[in-house]
């Protein structure tokens, strides 16, 4: 599903410097990504995700090689195939749950919703556990509920791979383990690669693999 | 688009308290230069187009501008009065046709014009319900007259007395309403119209009462000799004229020294007109003439000079307003930076995020847009008699 090579990125006006050797993540694989603050966790998503192109090396997601899309290919890319599921859950205020689940096929013509899109809502809904607040507003849900229907976001569109960014981070330990067990559950359920970013120990037991930043991470390895 | 307009269109609604502020800003920005002109302009076109249909304008030495505002707008207080003489006076010149104006009365709030038939003639004033005025104590309204009075031909309107507390004063006196005149959009649809001598019944120079010359109708004499009969103050006054009881009605004194509010002159051609103004001329000439085209030209001059003083006001404050507006707009979207960055990393191009924005900022403009039309064009309707009543009734 992911194949990484020889990546290197640097910030434009920053002394950050990101090198990863090789990386592959196989198809259903559920991986996790562990370091400490600042060691690239974040920016290896966006990497991951199109969202930042490397200046140097290779990253393939399912088969297209990104920095060979042009911006609008990617971003097109990113919405068909890869959900993102991010720490402070980035739900818009002024649109309901339902509006929220909605989000990427109105910010973008490369999605079109159908009839099956609002069958996949509901049920996406039920199986999280939010079907009887889709019609409240984000600031009228627990943040356990809003992480639940950020995660309903990002695997509204049937992504292949879910790239989630410390989704745990923002919540309490109970929270914490109900999340990440439903993440888990829609992924497995719907099929989807998962690569998550935690610097939370306690939940790493249930992925197939974890790395460490720092043995990623050419650079800081060596 | 249906999209962008969908997600513009719900920031919008869920913030509907911040967007109604900004359409409000707007909207009065938009609103006031745009009403002040069409107001002033339509409004200045009518008085402009009254007053060039009044050639001439006589009356008591005094205010030109009271003087017309009163003859012509039927407004502000009534001008210094005038001997009836005047009219006498001027027919006898030859020269133009003369038509009293008495005003000051009102019935309910409307006022009460006092004069001849020359001057349903002279408006062009036609009777749409009913007939003319024929005797005294007939009333014949203008429209809106009739409207607010709710009265119609048959009924009957009490003129109003000038002040409850003054038992000297003029009493009511009841009016048989026998027209109602068609609309003209000019101040003669307010008035309630009569001849000049009811007007003067109703001022109280005229009265009439019960013939004390005959014996049975006499409870109330004290006195009678061969030239006078006394009468105490049981002797029935009449409070409304009838065709039974007109003859009983009477002037104590010469009709030529009765008093006029103004004369309307129309003269006969330019140069009788130019040559009853050279006759009045004189500084110590008991009648003034005005020509109230050129009086109204110096009051809209007046105006208009104040005109470009608000413009310019509204002008800053409109620019204070937008740029508040815009300073909004670039705060709101350095707060929205999380949502955009949301938008973006989730998929949306940079272009469409800025196009919801800018959606935003179409839909609260197109809203004030419209709110401001909706608003200029309540005023096109009712801002030429705002402006009357500001402009006319506090000179």
């Amino acid at each position: 599903m992911i194949s990484v090579h020889n990546l290197v990125f640097r910030y434009p006006h920053g002394g950050f410097r990101l090198g990863v050797p090789a990386l592959d993540v196989a198809a259903g694989e559920r991986l996790a990504i562990v370091g400490a603050s600042g060691s690239g966790k974040t920016t290896l998503l966006d990497l991951l995700a199109g969202i930042r192109v490397s200046g140097a090396g290779s990253v393939t997601v399912a088969g297209e090689e990104l920095s060979r899309l042009t911006d609008a290919a990617r971003r097109s890319f990113r919405l068909g195939r890869i959900g993102l599921v991010f720490q402070a859950f980035e739900l818009l205020e002024y649109l309901t749950v339902r509006e929220n689940l909605l989000l990427p096929f109105r910010i973008s013509p490369a999605l079109s919703q159908d009839a099956e899109t609002d069958d996949r809502l509901i049920r996406l809904a039920e199986e999280t556990g939010i079907a009887g607040r889709l019609h409240r507003y984000p600031d009228q849900l627990s943040q356990g509920e809003r992480q639940r229907a950020a995660i309903c976001r990002a695997l509204i569109a049937s992504p292949d791979l879910i790239l989630a960014d410390e989704p745990t981070g923002n919540l309490d330990p109970d929270n914490k383990r109900r999340v990440l067990e439903l993440l888990l559950e829609q992924v497995e359920n719907h099929g989807a690669t998962l690569v998550m970013v935690t610097h939370d120990q306690d939940l790493l037991e249930p992925f197939d693999r974890v790395l460490e930043m720092r043995d990623l991470d050419g650079a800081k390895a060596a | 688009m249906k999209d962008i307009l969908y997600l513009a269109w719900r920031y919008l609604v869920f913030n509907r308290w911040k967007t109604g502020i900004l359409i409000a800003a707007l909207t009065v920005i938009i609103f006031l230069p745009l009403a002040l002109e069409l107001v002033l302009d339509r409004s200045s076109e009518r008085l402009r187009a009254r007053a060039a249909d009044t050639p001439l304008l006589f009356g008591a030495p005094g205010s030109a501008l009271e003087l017309s505002l009163g003859a012509l707008y039927f407004s502000g207080e009534s001008p210094a009065p005038l001997e009836y003489a005047a009219v006498a006076e001027l027919g006898d010149t030859g020269l133009a046709t003369a038509i009293p104006l008495h005003l000051g009365y009102r019935v309910g709030l409307q006022p009460l014009v006092g004069t001849s038939p020359d001057y349903f003639r002279f408006r062009n004033l036609a009777v749409a319900a009913g007939r003319p005025l024929a005797l005294s104590g007939e009333t014949v309204l203008g429209a809106a007259a009739a409207q607010a009075l709710d009265a119609a031909p048959g009924d009957g309107v009490v003129t109003a007395p000038e002040s409850v507390f003054d038992v000297t004063g003029t009493y009511p006196v009841r009016l048989r309403v026998v027209g109602v005149l068609a609309p003209t959009g000019t101040p003669d649809d307010e008035a309630v119209f009569v001849d000049v001598r009811t007007a003067w019944i109703i001022g109280g120079i005229g009265h009439g009462h019960e013939n004390l010359e005959d014996p049975t109708a006499s409870g109330s004499v004290l006195k009678r000799d061969d030239s006078n009969i006394v009468a105490n103050a049981a002797l029935v006054q009449y409070r409304e004229i009838t065709p039974e009881n007109l003859a009983e009605f009477h002037f104590h004194g010469a009709i030529d020294g009765f008093p006029l509010s103004a004369v309307i002159a129309v003269p006969a051609d330019g140069k009788s007109g130019v040559l009853l103004e050279g006759r009045y001329q004189a500084p110590d000439s008991p009648v003034r003439v005005v020509r109230p085209a050129e009086v109204m030209e110096e009051l809209l001059a007046t105006v208009f000079t104040v005109r470009q003083y608000v413009l310019a006001a509204v002008a800053l404050v409109g620019a204070a307003t937008l740029a508040t507006i815009a300073l909004v707009f670039l705060l709101s979207i350095r707060l929205r930076r999380a949502e955009i960055r949301t938008m973006t990393r989730i998929g949306a191009a940079p272009g469409r995020v800025a196009a919801i924005l800018g959606t935003e900022i179409l839909l609260v403009l197109a809203a004030s847009v419209l709110l401001a039309g909706l608003l200029t064009a309540a005023a096109a309707t009712w801002g030429d008699e705002m402006f009357r009543w500001l402009l006319l009734s506090e000179t």
